[in-house]
């Protein structure tokens, strides 16, 4: 697991809050190109793993080398020109709500590029077409726009730059089932399309069978990854009950709504 | 980001056209080939051909910038080809050309006396529609109230003794400490003015009639609007927020009997004691200016203090404390109440609780100040 040619390689990480400890020699390898799942119960520590990630968090202890670089340790430029190479989709799209979408797209085009105004104009129409938002919405604030819109948008703002690397954080949460079958296809066309790299935190046992190759599974404060298929033959409890429950069994049944391909 | 930034050479002397791109065709890279290439024409006759063999990487942003050629070319009468290049930025380039559609332009400013004319309008309604509205919650919550008073049951008191703890007791310091300062202001400037004609000693009445008439229920009234009406409105703002306003309503709850009335009912008892203290420490702050000052003992301050200051200039200062209460709270739950949907509407709606009741209390002031000096105390 440990490939040198890994995107992001976590080791060792401690993550404690006071005397909670979150994560405790946690390892994990993720490959360039690949979807990654990551799930676990409330409170395990995703979100925090994934803020760990993009240098939010600082952790106790441990190695966080994301696109070569050792997260925890980079300070001020470093880790902002590091974090330029990152797309980041937060909960319910955090726009800027002061701004149009047009706006929050151009935001990191115009902080951290020197296109010209009229070609950032341009490539702002081609985020918003490559997001599958209709063409009006470019010139709308984030508040007319519907929950599912206003994460294709943030998903849009997140891809400005075009980053290498995609974090997700819960990106189907709150979506009704149509809705986040086509999110779900839209991660997966983007990702081939520009051959990113995504890791996703999700609870939706279908994102997790139509988009992901692999998930890591955050338990006794350490993860197990593996496809799918391995995880369902899992014996630990939790993921026992995750991936097996009735809801496991809907899900992966076969007659799901995942709509890709 | 090392590497070769983009670029590209235009090569017409073969028998079509060639443009040859060369370089990292990446978002940070292609600033500088944005001008020239949208100038770059082929030349008549000739079919072009866009080489993409020296290419090191392409993102979009790189993609948009060849579709984009291309397809003036076209659309100009070229023929126009692509050659070279891997799989996956020749398909790139074919996504990006798919998703090509130009997105409406954002609106144009508006003319701007036009949009003050609309603004100031707009804002003459806003108001009107929120005097209204304050007005029929005053009605609301006087109702309330008076049922409150008749059947003293309904009062919650549980909520009534925090909001007392929370208004009254924690304010104590800093409405000490300001009073006290005033107190020492009024002092210091009064004894400098007052001292060019050798009245030092009426610097007493000056700091008398100042904090127990005006200053004392004035500055407590505006530290307790911006202290418990903004945290009223926060917390039913909040409360809002989080739906906790519509389980009580279904619950059989009336907002009004749990939200409001305790922290009427609260802040009606607290800022006169309030207001009595902090009349108590300005005093002090002026004896104590006095004595260091102007040599005016302790107790030469109170003999004069008593000789020079009519006790109705404190029932005056203090009659007020109460009707200040109940605008501040009032103010605070009324804007409470208002707040939908988000957490930014809970910071809108605080600071203009806030300004409202600041505003309102002045306002009150100035006419409490007019009707006694027409009854003429």
């Amino acid at each position: 697991m440990a490939d040198v040619a890994n995107v992001i390689q976590v080791s060792g990480l401690r993550t404690a809050f006071g005397p909670q400890v979150i994560h405790d020699d946690l390892a994990l390898g993720v490959r360039p190109g690949e979807v990654m799942g990551i799930v676990g119960g409330s409170g395990t520590g995703k979100s925090v793993l994934l803020r760990t990630m993009i240098g939010l968090t600082r952790p106790a202890a441990g190695q966080v080398a994301v696109l070569g670089a050792d997260v925890p340790r980079l300070r001020g430029r470093q880790l902002r020109q590091l974090q330029q190479r990152f797309g980041v989709l937060f909960q319910d799209g955090a726009l800027f709500s002061s701004l149009t979408v047009a706006q929050n797209i151009m935001t990191p085009m115009k902080e951290h590029t020197k296109l010209p105004a009229a070609l950032r104009r341009e490539l702002v129409d081609v985020k918003i077409n490559l997001v599958g938002l209709p063409l009006d919405a470019a010139n709308k604030y984030p508040s007319e726009l519907s929950g599912g819109m206003r994460k294709r948008a943030g998903l849009a703002r997140a891809l400005s730059l075009d980053p290498e690397i995609v974090f997700l954080d819960e990106p189907t949460a709150g979506l009704d089932p149509i809705g986040a079958a086509a999110f779900d296809s839209l991660i997966r066309d983007l990702q081939r399309a520009l051959r990113l790299t995504v890791i996703m935190v999700t609870h939706d046992l279908d994102s997790l069978k139509a988009v992901c190759d692999r998930i890591a599974v955050l338990v006794d404060k350490r993860v197990r990854v593996g496809t799918l298929d391995e995880l369902v033959r899992d014996e630990h409890p939790w993921i026992k009950s995750y991936f097996r429950g009735v809801r496991g069994e809907v899900a992966f049944a076969g007659g799901s709504r995942a709509g890709v391909n | 980001m090392a590497g070769e930034a983009a670029r590209f050479t235009v090569e017409a002397d073969g028998p079509a056209w060639r443009l040859a791109l060369a370089g990292r065709w990446l978002t940070g890279h292609v600033a500088p080939v944005d001008a020239p290439l949208r100038s770059a024409k082929p030349d008549r006759g000739r079919p072009a051909v866009v080489d993409l063999t020296r290419v090191e990487a392409m993102d979009t942003a790189g993609a948009w910038l060849v579709h984009r050629s291309l397809r003036e070319w076209r659309r100009a009468g070229f023929a126009a080809e692509m050659t070279g290049g891997s799989d996956a930025v020749r398909r790139l380039i074919d996504t990006v050309g798919r998703l090509d559609a130009k997105c409406p332009d954002p609106p144009p400013p508006v003319n701007a006396l036009a949009a003050i004319i609309g603004r100031t309008g707009k804002s003459t309604i806003t108001i009107l529609n929120e005097a209204g509205a304050l007005l029929s919650f005053l009605g609301v919550t006087l109702t309330a109230l008076l049922s409150s008073l008749v059947r003293p049951r309904r009062i919650r008191l549980t909520a009534l003794f925090f909001h007392l703890e929370n208004t009254g007791l924690n304010a104590l310091p800093i409405v000490g400490l300001i009073s006290f300062l005033v107190g020492v202001v009024l002092a210091f400037q009064g004894a400098d003015q007052l001292s060019r004609f050798g009245a030092e000693i009426f610097t007493v009445n000056l700091v008398g009639i100042g904090v127990l008439r005006e200053m004392g229920v004035l500055l407590t009234a505006i530290i307790v609007a911006g202290r418990s009406g903004s945290a009223f409105t926060a917390q039913i703002g909040t409360m809002k927020v989080n739906e906790e306003v519509a389980a009580m309503q279904v619950m059989g709850l009336d907002p009004i009997d749990v939200l409001v009335m305790p922290r009427v009912i609260a802040l009606m008892i607290t800022l006169p004691l309030l207001t009595f203290y902090a009349d108590l420490m300005g005093l002090a702050g002026g004896a104590v200016m006095a004595t260091l000052v102007l040599d005016i003992s302790v107790f030469q301050f109170i003999r004069q203090l008593n000789d020079a200051v009519p006790l109705s200039a404190y029932w005056v200062g203090l009659v007020k404390a109460p009707v200040f209460a109940f605008v501040i709270a009032l103010v605070g739950c009324f804007e409470g109440l208002r707040v939908e949907g988000s957490a930014e509407s809970v910071g809108t709606l605080t600071t203009r609780s806030v300004v409202e009741s600041i505003f309102l209390v002045i306002t009150l002031d100035a006419a409490f100040s007019v009707f006694f000096a027409v009854i003429g105390i």
